[in-house]
């Protein structure tokens, strides 16, 4: 029963991601391609979870953590430049 | 009964894998299909860290019913997740107000104070907030 889920999770999270390159690629501004990496790091986050139940380990864990940290703090960076011009003043 | 009790459980992650992708998905196709950036922020922002956090906590079971015990990693990702969402949504929003919208054709506040966001006596003061002596506040405004 958790195989098929699985199959079906990484199936629809991959189409996910997929939507996600396509908003990335065409978005008209910058806000929208940041919003689109800010969506593809929430993907990454869910792909590795469902890859841990897949293989029944807790090793990714704290790469799924690392990964969403970063992804925030990139995301509030790239908002930074563009309020602002500079990341840090 | 143990039998069975496994079964609810498999049960349950599955469940939760299912609705938590549906979610994903759902949040990925309104970022994609949307017109407008306003309504774009919508979908990742709500409906994709619901997908997360389904996926989380089926996570989250998956290993309390294989190993017997409670992991603590998945509540941390899905409380970071939850917290930093909002946050990020702001950002995002406030970028977007001033790189492509001005004040005249934002829809009126029905107040005498404009937008905050474009007040440049309030950007201006908040730096130097905590910097200033007491009582000479710049957020001492008449309701």
């Amino acid at each position: 029963m958790i195989q098929a889920a699985l199959v079906i999770g990484f199936a629809s999270v991959g189409v996910a991601t997929l939507f996600c390159l396509l908003r990335l690629v065409k978005g008209p501004d910058a806000v929208d391609r940041v919003l689109a990496l800010d969506t593809l790091v929430t993907n990454a986050v869910a792909l590795i979870m469902l890859l841990g139940i897949a293989q029944a380990t807790a090793i990714h864990f704290e790469a799924a953590l690392l990964i969403a940290m970063m992804g925030f703090v990139g995301t509030v960076a790239f908002c930074k430049f563009m309020l602002r011009g500079d990341v840090i003043e | 009964m143990n039998g069975s009790l496994a079964l609810i459980g498999e049960a349950l992650v599955a469940l939760l894998i299912l609705l938590g992708s549906f979610f994903m998905l759902v949040g990925s196709f309104g970022l994609l299909r949307l017109p407008t950036l306003m309504q774009r922020l919508h979908a990742p922002t709500k409906a994709t860290t619901l997908g997360v956090g389904g996926i989380l906590i089926a996570s989250m079971l998956y290993f309390l019913f294989t190993t017997g015990r409670l992991s603590i990693h998945e509540l941390l990702i899905t409380l970071f997740l939850f917290l930093t969402a909002p946050v990020s949504a702001y950002m995002l929003a406030k970028a977007h107000l001033h790189r492509s919208r001005a004040e005249p054709t934002l829809p009126n506040t029905g107040r005498p104070a404009g937008w905050a966001t474009f007040d440049p006596q309030a950007e201006a003061a908040d730096p130097e907030e905590g910097l200033r002596p007491q009582g000479t506040s710049s957020h001492a405004r008449q309701p």
